[in-house]
């Protein structure tokens, strides 16, 4: 008997993000924390939706993470000041280089697949890195601000009310998220747990693995470059770190710590991630240290995450 | 006209020659063996017929058609399918997420993000008749790595026949199987066969199944074509003992 039936997982999980900006003071957090849990999140499961539920494991999502952001960023900077045309683009732009890059890595496997991952999102870092004219270089983009965001009948405010930034991020996030789920329920989100359980079989099936498995990339890259649009808007800001490799590698530290084969592991891998830092950081600056060591132990111990502690406590 | 014609393929991995200018020929609704001792070529010949290799030099013809260049996925789709020497299943899925699989591919849904009721109910429909047909409908929620071998097996099999595949190929079905699970094993086989109007070729080492099975049989030796007759023409065949009992006998 599972103690925690999933219907009711998914209902205490949205009930915790719908109320997180009035019990997140109280329990020490701030609203900023918040959102930022729920952008690393999106970024973490968009991660997942490759790494849990195709099986292959990427090291360069932070480029199209990024990508989006500095899209996100241009466009309010130096175009138009409009929050949603700046997302549309910075969603279009990371989607479009993964979908590029996609049919040049789709054939490789393994580590193979994570070295190339990693090389192609390290041209995009040193692209942002360098073409200062344009990127702001190694200071990132700054000076911009997050624009309110015109309804009709009212206008939100993003800039001024941490509340209000935090339920638009919220909003995209549930947008984001149920779209994937409802991806994975589909045949061809079968088609792709199919290719995670055994790429021959699924090859002998029918199923053209390396297409789909481009197919999952640039889904997987999609959602990714959402988080990063988020990221930019987050603290009207962006800076090549938002591309390097360690940023992918907080992406599948988070992933894993929480559970890669779970839906909801990576958010709460993201929670724990971003809570322990903000933690211990205001007391050391060697944070990095601690998380180190508590994610060495969970994948030694618990080599499916959190959630994968719970579950098997709750199937045994 | 035969459903696979298999022209003169042979398939050399550097100066090893596994397979060595062999022809076959299947026509529609035969139940064929491919026999032979160990290391005769066997699977290596069942992965130029399924697009696991390309053939070294030779064509096959399936239906017709030739498909010695085209990749496995095109070979399934043309209607091949095959199971494998070694249980190749979705070890973490339900028996019935296994079978929906293949069910939603041969149905052309590979690629959609969501089915309409109708066509859901056709494919719960068709997957609920194939765990009809295997007596797997009891266990259809089991993970299927959590099953029994012989259990895996007759998924695997199971999995292929929802492809609605004109061909069937079975690598060594009864592999590693005790007396009971290679009876029903067989008994499916000859269901699918007689029932389904499937033409099948399986290799085996086991020759009571053989010789149970089988229409015709082909032996393979290092390689090469050694014979192929009626079972009866196999047993009294005496080039076929000495391969399998040795050049000394």
């Amino acid at each position: 008997m599972p103690i925690l039936d999933k219907r009711v997982a998914n209902i205490l999980v949205w009930i915790l993000l719908l109320t997180a900006p009035f019990w997140l003071v109280g329990v020490g957090g701030y609203v900023e924390l918040g959102s930022r849990v729920l952008i690393y999140a999106l970024a973490a499961m968009a991660l997942n939706f490759l790494l849990g539920y195709t099986g292959v494991l990427s090291f360069g999502h932070a480029a199209y993470f990024g990508l989006g952001g500095y899209g996100t960023a241009m466009i309010i900077k130096f175009v138009y000041p409009s929050t949603p045309l700046a997302m549309l683009v910075g969603i279009a732009v990371g989607t479009a280089a993964a979908a590029i890059v996609g049919p040049l890595i789709a054939r490789l496997r393994g580590v193979y697949f994570a070295m190339c991952t990693i090389a192609f999102g390290q041209v995009f870092y040193y692209i942002s890195f360098q073409w200062s004219s344009v990127t702001g270089g190694d200071d990132g983009l700054s000076a911009w601000t997050r624009q309110p965001i015109n309804l009709g009948f009212t206008s939100l405010d993003l800039q001024n009310n941490n509340k209000s930034f935090y339920y638009f991020v919220l909003a995209v996030f549930a947008v984001s998220v149920g779209l994937m789920a409802f991806l994975l329920r589909s045949p061809f989100g079968r088609t792709l747990l199919a290719i995670r359980e055994n790429e021959r079989r699924a090859r002998f099936l029918g199923i053209p693995v390396d297409r789909h498995i481009w197919m999952s990339w640039v889904i997987s890259c999609f959602f990714v470059s959402i988080a990063g649009c988020l990221y930019a808007l987050l603290s009207d800001f962006i800076d090549p770190r938002a591309i390097r490799w360690d940023q992918s590698g907080t992406f599948v530290i988070m992933t894993v710590l929480g559970g890669m084969r779970s839906f909801w592991g990576p958010l709460i891998g993201s929670a724990i991630y971003l809570v322990l830092q903000d933690y211990i950081s205001s007391h050391t600056e060697n944070w990095m240290s601690f998380i180190g060591l508590f994610f060495v132990l969970i994948v030694l111990f618990f080599p499916r995450g959190v959630l994968g502690i719970i579950r098997r406590k709750a199937t045994t | 006209m035969s459903l696979l014609r298999v022209e003169n393929v042979s398939k050399h991995f550097g100066s090893l020659v596994a397979v060595n200018d062999v022809s076959m020929m299947v026509e529609p609704g035969e139940l064929r063996a491919v026999i032979g001792p160990n290391g005769a070529g066997k699977t290596t010949f069942f992965n130029l017929i399924t697009g696991f290799f390309r053939p070294s030099s030779g064509r096959i013809i399936f239906d017709g058609e030739d498909i010695t260049a085209l990749l496995p996925a095109r070979r399934v789709w043309r209607g091949i399918a095959r199971t494998f020497q070694v249980t190749e299943v979705f070890p973490e899925l339900s028996v019935h997420e296994n079978l929906r699989i293949p069910v939603e591919v041969a149905s052309g849904f590979r690629l959609q993000p969501w089915l309409s009721r109708a066509a859901d109910a056709k494919v719960r429909d068709r997957v609920a008749e194939l765990l009809h047909m295997s007596g797997l409908a009891e266990k259809a929620g089991r993970l299927v790595g959590e099953l029994a071998h012989g259990d895996q097996r007759a998924t695997e099999i199971m999995m292929a026949i929802a492809l609605n595949p004109r061909l069937l190929l079975l690598d060594e079905p009864t592999a590693g199987m005790g007396e009971q699970e290679t009876f029903e094993i067989i008994q499916l086989i000859r269901r699918l066969h007689k029932d389904g109007k499937l033409t099948i070729v399986l290799i085996e080492h086991d020759m009571r199944v053989v010789f149970h099975l089988a229409e015709r049989i082909m032996v393979l030796d290092q390689g090469k074509f050694l014979a192929e007759g009626s079972p009866r023409e196999i047993a009294a065949n005496e080039a076929v003992q000495t391969a399998y009992l040795g050049k000394a006998a």
